[in-house]
């Protein structure tokens, strides 16, 4: 497949608006300032295009929420905040390739009618950051971005705001509170951030790769866009490989390849010739998948029909020398750490969940202790106002509903079976 | 005291938000960087800045993992990544490499204030793990002999 979100990584000072422009960039924008706004969101909901952050939410249909009153004051928001475990994506973006960011925000600025947008970068991409700062003081200077851009009347501000540790702040809402400069803790939803978003101002909220993927909707077209892989969720996607593989890395393919693919061919196959265990598809947070069920598609649809989610498509490869309870632990024990402590299920859930894995981890485990687990996945699950429980209790619920044995020798027997 | 370099750092923040509350977390990153941690009477003088009460200023001192308040660090931070690409990779060994080679634990700082060794959350790094963060900079693809170096290379 041609190479659209990754096509210039790995080109000599890639970063440069230089390089951008020779390799046609910010034509896209030239293209759509001369275009009606309503025929822009049109052609991004043609176009399929659904959000790459790990819900899958149409984008197009998302921008459309957004009030017409001119008169109202609207931003956009870019995730930046990557963190979900086994991504890595946003970050080649935004270190390689910025100004194919700046010019699908931009893009999207000029069709929701917002004249200020904020990148929220997670604080630990300190390069990121900087990257972003020079590539914006570049498009200023050539006129893509600040007053007037090309003659349009059309004006945007972009300002990057510097997250500093707490994965939360990916949850939209977190993040919004983020940039007013509080705690990053989600709001109850409704309002929407469409009508009640940014200082209370309607405000969209999209992925890196998400507005990576607009610029190439303007200038070659939805049908285009639409054609590429399956039809309810089409395009290039990002799939990043890591874990017990031999080239671990960024695989740009066609959204719907089959994750055997990813992993044997891509990939390169298991490590040191060993088997494969599991794969989690997109993320910690998506139900693993055992080498049986791999011969899927990956896409939205189809992983959320078979138990699992894309999620960012962050794909984490485990051999058979992994210890499910170690790796249960590990995943835990990161979303206790990251639980903000606003809803009770998730913040004393989340702390007793990974307090039983460890015990069964260190051979202090007890009998009934799987139980246990189970229990308390029911009572998280669904009774917080943010996904991050959820999160937790389907991570762990792929692994008992695969591996339940491994949890219970662990229990019975104080020690790992593998 | 914030020095007048920050402080018109943090009066720059401004015109890029809608409200000076919004300044709070990249004036505390700015403190930060020039002192190394948060002390308490900063944090008074940034909410004094941002005209907004001292409470507020502590609780994202404290809901932030990377703001060190009233916890002062080694010249060299190191963050371990210790989440699930990593640790598949050999993360607990690089750890305790890294201990070895500098006699302290996870959460220590050597006597001469030179490092500081934490484990963290996923840094997204993952198809270059293990790796680990020393101040700003990544150091990814790691292996025992590549950490030696590095810790050995640093002044």
């Amino acid at each position: 497949m041609e190479k659209v979100l990754l096509k210039n990584v790995g080109k000599p000072d890639s970063h440069r608006i230089d390089t951008y422009l020779a390799g046609g960039g910010y034509e896209a924008l030239k293209k759509a300032l001369r275009m009606d706004t309503e025929d822009i969101i049109q052609m991004v909901k043609d176009s399929g295009l659904m959000g790459r952050g790990g819900a899958g939410f149409p984008t197009g249909l998302k921008w459309s929420f957004i009030p017409k009153d001119p008169t109202l004051q609207k931003y956009l928001c870019c995730n930046a905040d990557e963190g979900e475990p086994g991504t890595f994506k946003d970050r080649s973006i935004i270190e390689h390739d910025p100004h194919l960011l700046l010019e699908g925000m931009a893009i999207s600025c000029y069709a929701i009618g917002a004249d200020t947008a904020y990148i929220y970068i997670r604080g630990e991409f300190a390069f990121g950051a900087r990257r972003l700062e020079e590539a914006i003081a570049e498009a200023y200077q050539k006129g893509y971005l600040g007053k007037d851009i090309l003659g349009s009347g059309f004006s945007l501000n972009i300002h990057v705001h510097r997250g500093f540790g707490a994965y939360i702040c990916g949850e939209e809402t977190a993040l919004l509170e983020s940039i007013e400069g509080c705690r990053g803790q989600p709001r109850k939803k409704p309002p929407f951030p469409a009508l009640s978003g940014l200082y209370g101002k309607p405000t969209v909220i999209n992925n890196v790769e998400t507005l990576a993927c607009v610029p190439t909707i303007i200038s070659r077209g939805a049908e285009w866009f639409a054609s590429i892989g399956p039809e309810k969720s089409p395009g290039p996607k990002i799939f990043g490989v890591s874990g017990h593989v031999n080239r671990p890395g960024l695989y740009e393919l066609p959204m719907g390849t089959p994750l055997r693919e990813i992993v044997y061919e891509h990939a390169g196959g298991i490590r040191n010739g060993r088997r494969l265990k599991a794969v989690i598809p997109g993320g910690v947070s998506a139900p693993l998948l055992t080498e049986e069920q791999i011969d899927i598609s990956m896409d939205f649809d189809t992983l959320a029909h078979e138990g699992s989610m894309l999620g960012s498509g962050g794909v984490i490869v485990m051999d058979d020398t992994t210890c499910m309870v170690k790796a249960a632990y590990i995943i835990n024990r990161f979303f206790s750490h990251e639980s903000c402590g606003k809803c009770t299920p998730c913040r004393e859930g989340t702390t007793w969940m990974t307090s039983i894995l460890k015990r069964l981890e260190y051979g202090e485990g007890r009998p009934g202790d799987v139980e246990l687990l189970e229990g308390l996945c029911g009572n998280i699950f669904g009774r917080t106002f943010c996904p991050l429980g959820d999160g937790a209790v389907m991570a762990l619920r792929g692994a008992l509903r695969n591996f339940r044995q491994e949890f219970v020798y662990h229990a019975e027997n104080g020690r790992c079976m593998v | 005291m914030l020095s007048e370099k920050v402080k018109e750092e943090i009066r720059g923040l401004f015109k890029k938000y809608r409200t000076k509350r919004s300044a709070c977390m990249a004036a505390m990153q700015a403190v930060q960087r020039e002192v190394g941690h948060l002390t308490e009477e900063d944090m008074r003088e940034v909410a004094e800045m941002l005209g907004i009460n001292p409470v507020r200023v502590h609780e994202v001192g404290a809901f932030y993992t990377m703001y060190n308040v009233q916890r002062p660090v080694g010249r060299y931070h190191i963050q371990v990544c210790t989440n699930l690409s990593c640790s598949l990779l050999g993360a607990e060994h690089i750890v305790n490499v890294i201990e070895r080679r500098l006699g302290i634990k996870v959460g220590q700082t050597t006597p001469d204030n030179k490092f500081t060794l934490s484990t963290v959350q996923c840094l997204g790094s993952c198809g270059t793990a293990p790796m680990m963060q020393i101040n700003d900079d990544y150091h990814e693809d790691l292996t025992e002999e590549r950490v030696v170096e590095i810790l050995d290379g640093l002044e």
